[in-house]
């Protein structure tokens, strides 16, 4: 493949990767090209909160030292990725997009960051999220929203929209998200780009800064298919410091993805995802997208899974919940933010000027709803009764798994919407991530990816993937064939049409 | 209320007119060389802030992961305990704010703990003899340790009033096993000796299983007294709950001085607060702390980053297996073995003896030998020293040698106290510190004929009244031959060869 002359930034990690192998180009070449694209167009974008420019070069420098030496590459070795700022990284500062963590540079790497070393990926640096992963749009960041690159007014999705954006505007083949409710998925879909939301358990939490412990599960994101699952591969697998990531082998999904065939598979409509609320685009794109996968093979039926109604309730019990304890530790006392220490203020009163000055409005909000869902008295009826709902829609899953082999739905029920336009209605923010929930509750993997723009706006849409817990590969056989089948039809990735910045 | 009231009614008194009802919430420090849930080491006494690593200071992102020795631990006790073992059970997050609290919140158990229902019985002594006492476990637990504030500035040493406050968190994450007992009734005067035997029992208990070397003044076992009374007949009353009872002579007091305010209020008409209380192990008594009126509510939740613990029957069997002779299995079998009453067995447990003597015994030394030597000479030079008894450099075997040495009077008991002095003082071996400290018993009739007539012609008077049938004057004679051979004498040969010599016999 020749990459030479042409612009770096604009191919997938597979190619760069393979030119770095044969000596085609070079990693700090190519850490450069995506380097210096940040610094033309993130002043506009805002993707990153931090750039790693130095740590960046060496890293590159010893990719290529290594080649020079002889010593064999990993697939994705020298290849940038963009690393969404809730995973720790040592001496980098991790913020959460909270003034909490303003200045905190954790003392020790996530597992999910020293695999990507191992794996001799370039980490350019951090980037924006709603804060602490409380949102949709990225306008929780306390730096300020990241922009969608398909239309600068807009959002880019979140709580990973910084991620997001990272990709679609070119800043980085390759990305970290985070998913607790679709903070993968939904930012994939407004985007344009790929994202996955692993098997719970499928990637270590350890160095994750938890928002859900429950639900909470990091994965990657790219421009396709191939290059998530390759990022995918990297990044999975147990981790004896997460107790609850699984002991199991990975199933295999570059091979997946290699394959690309849904003859003979039996996909599922969801019922409850698949009636109003959808813009008409997005519902286009996918009635669109189901007579393709029909048309490649793949058998096309209804599934009904009744719990889903409750699904948005019950998340929006446990994850407060979960929350308000996972946050309680940002108190002052030992990292981070501290406000009144002056001599004048008791050990209390500085936390709670602290957690007043440090939080923003919808950490606050969450860490209310979850402190009197959790209370005594309200425990039952909340907390309770949301794990229940839980069971319910596990139990779902798991009878449409008996009779398909994957379900499916569009990821989010709109387009990219205009910042500001939601940000006092977080009823209707919480709406988005509607089709998304039902996966983190039950803890199966899920992915999203491009299919089409909506005709009445020009934006992208998502496609969403669902597979059982451990069957993350089917994701891939899907979601390639499906990419395959649409560049077939467009002659180029959707990805290709997002207007120059 | 009248000023005259009294503050306290002795205890005696005060329980002639109530009934106590009394429970206890022991915390013992697992003795695992690793904490709870990360690999930092356990030790006392390291520098401030050293034994600590992401997840015990609670670091944005770190994870517990579970010790599994510590929950081995916990079964262990859960059985010797005679408790049920729970099929399956999780850890609970207890949310609460506070600065020695990295994560300001505790993983603890809440309504699963691992162990439940079991019983731990207890002797006392009473006037008419000893009676067990069968004391109702409601839960064994585990959970983390918080870490260790200083206070400093302000007059009482909390943190209210202290210009500022430093913590350690070495202490934060090492495994504490939690044993909380059912309410007890019906010990009337015996309350603060069943609460104080308790406590006792529980910490042979704990060192017979090797789960915690129970070292009180580090505070690895600490209690929390729930004391109640009632008029008889009348239904529980009101308890506080005194914490900071950290020896077993304060569970003792804790118990008394409760008893003794308790009653005081309630006889004057008032009622009993339900709050905390601290004890102050320096006056003996509590004062009042937080209210628990309103209760704190802790908003437990099941721990989210940690999976269930569900131990199997086979794992149960292999740790039952493990269990050693328990405390009063081993009493009641050495004190048959030994032919002795259970106060006196009472003093070598209270001495930390027991194994000492055991061992001592098995290699040849009589049961009464063996005793006297661990409880009263080793004993008061251990206590001297500030050390465990089995710190001494002293061996059973050792006391095996002595003994012998005594029985065919080569040593006598005051060369024998001289002997252990030169183990002690690291001068080596028995025979060692016999030959280079010149102890041996001086056995030749001549030398101590020589000693008697020196004796004689020093104290004429003595030996005048003596001749003249008054033998219990030999004792000067005796012991100033004692001290002219450095103590290196038979005093009973020495009696025997003097009052031969005057020709007086034994009346």
């Amino acid at each position: 493949m020749a990459v030479m002359g042409a612009d770096l930034t604009r191919q997938t990690a597979v190619v760069l990767a393979e030119a770095i192998r044969t000596g085609e180009a070079t990693a700090v070449g190519v850490t450069q090209a995506h380097l210096d694209r940040i610094d033309s167009v993130d002043e506009r974008v805002h993707a990153f909160l931090h750039v790693d420019t130095e740590a960046a070069l060496d890293a590159a420098r010893n990719v290529d030292a290594k080649r020079s030496a002889g010593e064999a590459l990993g697939p994705l070795a020298g290849v940038p990725l963009a690393l969404k700022d809730i995973l720790t990284m040592r001496g980098v500062p991790t913020t959460c997009g909270s003034r909490m963590l303003e200045n905190w540079r954790p003392p020790y790497d996530s597992s999910v960051v020293e695999r990507l070393r191992a794996a001799d990926i370039v980490i350019l640096g951090k980037t924006n999220m709603d804060e602490f992963a409380m949102g949709s749009s990225t306008e929780h960041s306390a730096y300020g929203p990241t922009r969608n690159p398909w239309d600068l007014e807009r959002i880019p999705g979140g709580s990973g929209g910084g991620s997001a954006a990272a990709l679609a505007a070119f800043e980085a083949p390759l990305a970290i998200g985070t998913d607790t409710g679709g903070s993968i998925r939904q930012p994939a879909a407004v985007t344009g780009t790929v994202g996955v939301k692993p098997t719970y358990g499928g990637v270590p939490r350890y160095g994750l800064v938890a928002l859900a412990s429950s639900l909470d599960q990091a994965g990657p994101c790219a421009r396709t298919v191939m290059d998530t699952a390759l990022l995918h591969s990297v990044i999975a697998g147990y981790d004896p410091r997460d107790s609850t990531s699984i002991n199991a082998p990975v199933p295999d999904v570059v091979a997946a993805a290699g394959k690309a065939d849904v003859r003979g598979m039996r996909i599922g409509i969801v019922t409850e995802l698949n009636g109003e609320g959808y813009q008409a685009g997005v519902a286009q794109r996918f009635r669109e997208s189901l007579a393709i996968l029909e048309h490649l093979g793949a058998e096309i039926v209804e599934v009904g899974c009744p719990s889903f109604e409750y699904a948005l309730g019950a998340y929006y019990l446990i994850l407060p919940s979960e929350a308000s304890s996972n946050l309680a530790r940002f108190d002052g006392m030992r990292y981070g933010l501290r406000v009144g220490d002056d001599g004048t203020h008791s050990v209390e009163q500085v936390m709670s000027l602290t957690r007043e000055a440090g939080f923003g409005a919808e950490v606050k909000r969450r860490i209310m709803l979850g402190t009197y869902a959790l209370s005594s008295g309200y425990y039952d009826a909340y907390y309770g009764s949301a794990q229940k709902v839980r069971t319910l829609i596990m139990r779902d899953f798991a009878s449409a798994f008996e009779s398909v082999d994957v379900l499916v739905s569009p990821t989010a029920p709109t387009t990219a919407f205009k910042i500001g336009e939601k940000v006092d209605d977080p009823l209707a923010m919480y709406l988005n991530d509607i089709a998304t929930i039902p996966v983190n509750l039950a803890g199966n993997a899920a992915m999203s990816l491009p299919v089409g723009l909506a005709p009445e706006d020009g934006l992208p849409v998502g496609f969403q993937i669902m597979a059982p817990p451990m069957a993350d590969d089917r994701l891939y056989l899907v979601g390639a064939a499906l990419e395959s089948a649409l560049h077939d039809k467009w002659g180029h990735l959707l990805i290709e049409e997002v207007p120059a910045l | 209320m009248s000023t005259a009231m009294p503050e306290t009614i002795p205890y005696d008194e005060a329980l002639n007119l109530f009934e106590p009802v009394f429970g206890l919430e022991v915390h013992v420090e697992m003795g695992t060389n690793s904490k709870m849930f990360c690999p930092c080491p356990t030790a006392f006494g390291g520098e401030p802030n050293t034994q600590v690593c992401p997840v015990c200071l609670g670091l944005p992102g770190s994870m517990p992961v579970v010790n599994r020795t510590a929950v081995e631990s916990t079964i262990r006790i859960g059985l010797a305990l005679n408790c049920t073992i729970a099929e399956w059970c999780r850890f609970a997050r207890k949310n609460y704010f506070y600065p020695d609290m990295p994560k300001d919140y505790q993983i603890s158990q809440y309504d699963e703990p691992l162990c439940s229902n079991g019983y731990l019985d207890v002797t006392v002594a009473t006037a008419e003899g000893p009676k067990v006492v069968r004391v109702e476990i409601e839960r064994v637990h585990m959970e983390e340790d918080t870490g260790k504030l200083t206070h400093t500035g302000g007059a009482t040493g909390r943190i209210h009033g202290a210009d500022y406050s430093l913590v350690d968190y070495n202490r934060a994450g090492i495994p504490l096993i939690e044993i909380v007992t059912k309410p007890v009734a019906g010990a009337g005067h015996l309350v603060a000796d069943v609460a104080k035997a308790y406590v006792a029992e529980l910490r042979d208990l704990m060192r017979a299983l090797e789960v915690s070397d129970v070292r009180m003044e580090e505070g690895s076992l600490r209690c929390d007294v729930n004391l109640s009374l009632n008029k008889p007949g009348s239904p529980m009353g009101t308890r506080s709950e005194t914490k900071n009872v950290n020896s077993l002579r304060s569970v003792e007091r804790a118990v008394r001085s409760e008893v003794e305010r308790q009653s005081a209020l309630l006889t004057a008409g008032g009622r009993v607060v339900q709050e905390t209380r601290h004890f102050h192990e320096d006056i003996g008594r509590s004062t009042s702390g937080r209210s628990k009126e309103q209760a704190e509510d802790y908003r437990y939740f099941p721990e989210p980053d940690l999976v269930p613990i569900a131990p199997s029957p086979a794992w149960i069997d292999e740790l039952r297996a493990t269990l050693p002779e328990l405390p009063s299995a081993k009493r009641s079998r050495l004190e048959a073995k030994w032919g002795i009453t259970p106060f006196e067995l009472a003093t070598v447990v209270n001495a930390g003896a027991l194994d000492l003597v055991e061992e001592t015994i098995a290699a040849g030394v009589e049961s009464a030998a063996a005793r006297k030597w661990w409880t009263g000479e080793l004993l008061r030079t251990a206590n001297d020293q500030g050390i465990e008894l089995a710190d001494l450099p002293v061996t059973p075997a050792q006391i095996a040698r002595v003994e012998a040495l005594v029985a065919d009077g080569s040593l006598n008991d005051k060369l024998a106290r001289q002997v252990f002095e030169g183990i002690i003082a690291g001068e080596g071996d028995v025979d060692e510190v016999i030959a280079s400290r010149g102890l041996a018993v001086v056995s030749d009739d001549t030398s101590l004929l020589a000693a008697i007539d020196e004796a004689l012609l020093a104290q004429p008077d003595v030996a005048d009244k003596i001749r003249s049938g008054k033998v219990q004057a030999a004792g000067a004679i005796v012991g100033a031959v004692m001290k002219s051979t450095r103590g290196q004498a038979d005093a009973a040969k020495v009696r025997a060869l003097l009052l031969d010599r005057l020709g007086v016999t034994e009346a």
